[in-house]
Parts: structure tokens; sequence; C-alpha cells
């Protein structure tokens, strides 16, 4: 159990989000970065689509009030416990009270912490993603504040679970491959890198950079969107759809960007650049394979983590 | 000459967007061909289209495409199916009314008759969770979105802007003109089901006094 003593700059609990409501408008939502999700769930021995919380960029702080099992994936925040730090990628258990502190940006920028048993909070609409413009899912549909308690749902012999290591991280280049839509791809999104504003949120990276200018694109009636898809509103800025985009939006594509770069998308912060490629079908199919395969590998045992562990036990 | 254009969505989703200039008649047939296809792939039917999302570790493009091409080829026409019909009081007192009949060169009782005069089809439920895209209204009650959006509108205005009729499930920022209220709750997570009203439904606004 977890209180929560600073929130940092936004912390919500996500899970894989809710994929059967896009018809009545209620975007999948859930982790920005999934791999990093299923990778902190598997280390604890949760299942995939466990509710963990999702840490936005430094500052966030908690009291650990129980014993519990974690782990981290995703950016690096410099976390520690009680003053050590505390790798990602890999489970830990917290068996004092203490300080869980994520005081650095390192790397990245949104860390998963997954609880041992996954994180304990009622599901709406079948998932337990906090959905903010929607105001439900999570904890009241909100973000986490200073006071909040957090509690795991029971888990089997946790502590059994610590001091496991994921094998290999997914590839965080800053740079995201693209595929074209309808008409060939603008060579102006490949040309430069793009700045990430500050009106960026979970719905879409907003991208600022020389105006982007199309031939005319045809007005359509709004159709079915998805994270990954690349909107030109009529500013020329180009947005890049994330994990709480609309089901459906009528501003022109103008390209797609590929799913198995979608977790590269989710580590980065209004400020820092995003690079674009042009890449094939076959080998955006590909690296789907690799992603896959990658989120399908075995937890490894890490006996020094479990050592260590053990001795400050 | 085939009515659909079927165009890939990066390498996991397809895009079949019906050409028909009718846009009743392409909706019946987006929602139809989203229900042939619903059993294989994942489908979001919009207001002339369909998104087809599929792993491409399952079916290759050129598969799903073909499956698409295929379902095309076999709908029957557009889909007349009388959807139910959901009654929606409304007061006719939104802050846009005047503006906006005056616009379309109108009385504002010649606007609330037009606008009660017969049901309109859900389209699509898009833009936020539960707000219906109704229509397609007539040339007589389109007008094109405010000039500027409004940072924030009430849940349960009824609007009307670009050939639809909408209603706000919730307060949000928008664009549309605001022509009257409702009490109905439009969306809520905690209800079943969720949204009040489902693509394929029919809408009667009728006046509220109260």
């Amino acid at each position: 159990m977890l209180r929560v003593i600073s929130p940092g700059a936004l912390c919500t609990i996500q899970d894989l989000g809710r994929p059967s409501y896009r018809h009545i408008g209620v975007p999948v939502g859930g982790a920005m970065d999934r791999p990093a999700c299923v990778i902190a769930n598997r280390l604890v021995g949760n299942p995939p689509d466990a509710a963990c919380l999702e840490i936005t960029g430094p500052g966030a702080m908690f009291e650990v009030l129980t014993p519990c099992v974690v782990a981290l994936a995703g950016a690096d925040l410099g976390a520690t416990f009680r003053g050590r730090a505390l790798p990602t990628w890999a489970s830990a258990h917290l068996a004092h009270r203490g300080e869980l502190a994520f005081e650095g940006r390192r790397w990245g920028a949104r860390a998963y912490l997954a609880l041992a048993g996954g994180i304990d909070v009622a599901p709406v609409l079948g998932a337990r993603s906090t959905y903010l413009p929607g105001e439900f899912g999570g904890l009241n549909g909100r973000v986490l504040r200073a006071g909040d308690v957090i509690s795991a749902q029971p888990a089997r012999d946790p502590a059994r679970l610590a001091g496991r290591v994921w094998p290999k991280p997914p590839d965080y280049a800053p740079q995201v491959r693209l595929l074209p839509f309808d008409q060939p791809l603008p060579a102006a999104l490949l040309a430069h890198p793009w700045q990430v504003s500050a009106a960026s949120n979970r719905i879409g990276l907003r991208l600022t950079g020389p105006p982007i200018k199309v031939d005319a694109p045809p007005a359509l009636d709004s159709f079915g969107i998805f994270p990954g898809v690349i909107q030109l509103p009529p500013d020329g800025q180009p947005i890049l759809l994330t994990a709480d985009a609309q089901p459906t939006g009528g501003y022109p594509v103008i390209a797609i960007a590929i799913q198995a770069d979608l977790h590269r998308v989710a580590q980065v912060l209004p400020g820092d650049a995003l690079y674009f490629a042009r890449t094939t079908h076959g080998e955006a199919v590909d690296a789907w394979r690799a992603l896959h395969a990658l989120l399908a590998l075995p937890v490894e045992e890490d006996e020094g983590i479990a050592l260590a562990a053990a001795a400050r036990g | 000459m085939s009515d659909w254009r079927v165009i890939p969505m990066g390498e996991a989703a397809v895009l079949a967007e019906c050409t028909l200039a009718d846009v009743a008649m392409a909706n019946a047939q987006a929602h139809a061909l989203a229900s042939a296809l619903a059993a294989a792939f994942d489908v979001l039917p919009a207001i002339r289209s369909v998104l087809v999302r599929f792993d491409p570790l399952c079916n290759t493009l050129d598969q799903v495409i073909a499956s698409v091409n295929a379902q095309i080829a076999t709908l029957d026409p557009p889909d007349v199916r009388e959807g139910r019909i959901i009654e929606i009081p409304v007061r006719y007192q939104g802050p846009d009314l005047s503006d906006a009949a005056h616009q379309l060169g109108l009385s504002v009782e010649a606007l609330i008759r037009l606008h009660t005069a017969q049901p309109w089809r859900v389209l699509m439920i898009g833009f936020a969770p539960g707000f219906p895209y109704i229509g397609p209204l007539p040339a007589a009650l389109t007008l094109p979105r405010r000039a500027t959006p409004r940072p924030a509108v009430p849940a349960g205005s009824v609007a009307l802007a670009a050939g639809f009729t909408g209603i706000y499930p919730a307060r949000l920022p928008g664009g549309w003109h605001l022509i009257g209220q409702t009490d109905l709750v439009l969306f809520d997570p905690q209800r079943t089901p969720p949204a009040l009203l489902q693509p394929g439904d029919r809408v009667q606004f009728i006046v509220c006094c109260a």
C-alpha cells in the first residue's frame, strides 16, 4: 500500500484500456507506453492488463505504508527507495515503510510502477484506466493527488516475485517510422526534427515546426482514427494521436506512425524533439513481430538483486 | 463503378469509405459493411466509412483488403431498417437560436418546426463519449460551424452544424450553434448501456415547454 506524497507532473492509474466502447465515442485509452506497462506487470506476476501507476516526468514521491512487491518499467526517473536506487526493468520487495521517490529525469517521460496483484480500483466500462477528459476510470476519474492511498489486490506469495529482471527492454530510439496514408508522405515531415509542444497531452503530441502544406486535402466526414495517426489541422502543425485520442476525427490524415514505435512516442515530453523516418509495410510488420516476441520473453531471476534485497531486508 | 474506396491505414488497419453523395445512404452502407465484417475484424463505422483494424501477425493486409472488397461486392442495397425511435424533449431556448434562424433565413418557429418535423438518424457517436452526430439535415437546416468555438458548452445543449444536429453529453468546448437544451443524460459510464443513443437509432426531437 502506497500513499501519494507528491504526484509530480502527472500521475494516473492506467491499464491496457477499454477497446469495446469506441462506437459510443469512448477511446481505448490506457498506458501511453503499452510495452512498458505489460513488462512491469509481467515482472510481478500480474496479467498484462493489470492496472499500474503511470508516472509522468520527475517529482513523484510516495510513502510505502505496508510491504509490497513492485516493478518499474519505461522511463528512468531516478527512482529510489529509502535513498537507494531502484532499477528500472526489474522488480523489488519494498519490505519496510519508507519513501519511494522519482527525483530526476535521466531518460524518457513515463515510468510504470506495477504492484504485485495489480492496483485495486473498480473497473469502469471494463477497464481501470483513468480517462481524464471523461472523468471516469482509475481513482474517481482524476489525477492522483497528495494523500491518495493506492492499494493492490491480493497477490499469491509476492515475495518470490522480487528481484526479477526483464531480459531485453524495447528499443527507444527517438525516431518514429511512418507509412503514408492515401497520398505520398509529405517530405516536410521527414525533413527535420519536430518539437513537442507544451499543448501535448495523453490525447496527442502537438508538434511544432515549419507549417506543412498539402495540396487541397479532401474534406472528409469524420472517420475512425487511432493512436499513431498523424492529423494535419489547418494551421499546418501536425498532431500525432496517442492513447486518449477520440475514436473518430475529421482532420486530414497525412501519415501513420507504425504500431511498433508508439512506445517511443510515449517517452517524449514537451520540449523534446521527435524524428520521423519513412518505412515500408514489410518493415512495419517485422517490427511488430519483433516487439510481440520481446514481450513474450521469459522473466529472468536476478540473484544479485534478490540477495541484495534479502541482505537489506 | 464501385462506390467505395479501400485505403490501407498503416500496417494494421484499412479504411473503407463509401463515396455515395447521399450521406444517409452512405451511412447505411457503412453500417451494413461493418456488421458484415464484425465477426472477423475489429470494425468501427463512422459517418460514411468503416475502420477495420487487424493484427498483421494473424492476417496480411492483402487478405484484409480482399475480405473487405468481397463483403462490399455482396452488400445489399442500403439498409432501410427502421431503427428504434428515441424521443428527446428539448427546450428551444439556446443562446444561438435566433442567430441560427436568422442565418438560415427562417423564423425561430420555422426552425423549431423543421428540427422536430421528422426523426433523424444517429449516424455516428464521436467527438466525446456519447456525442451523437444526428442527421443528415436538409439544406434548410445546414449551417457551418461558428467562427469562434466556445471554450465550454453546457451538458445537454442541442446544437446544429455542418448538416448535423448533436447533443453535448458533457460540458465540453464546442463550435456548434446551440439551439436548445435537454435534461436527458446522454452518457453515464456507470449506467448500462452507458450511451443513451446508439448508431442507427432514430431521434425525434419534441418541444418541451417545462
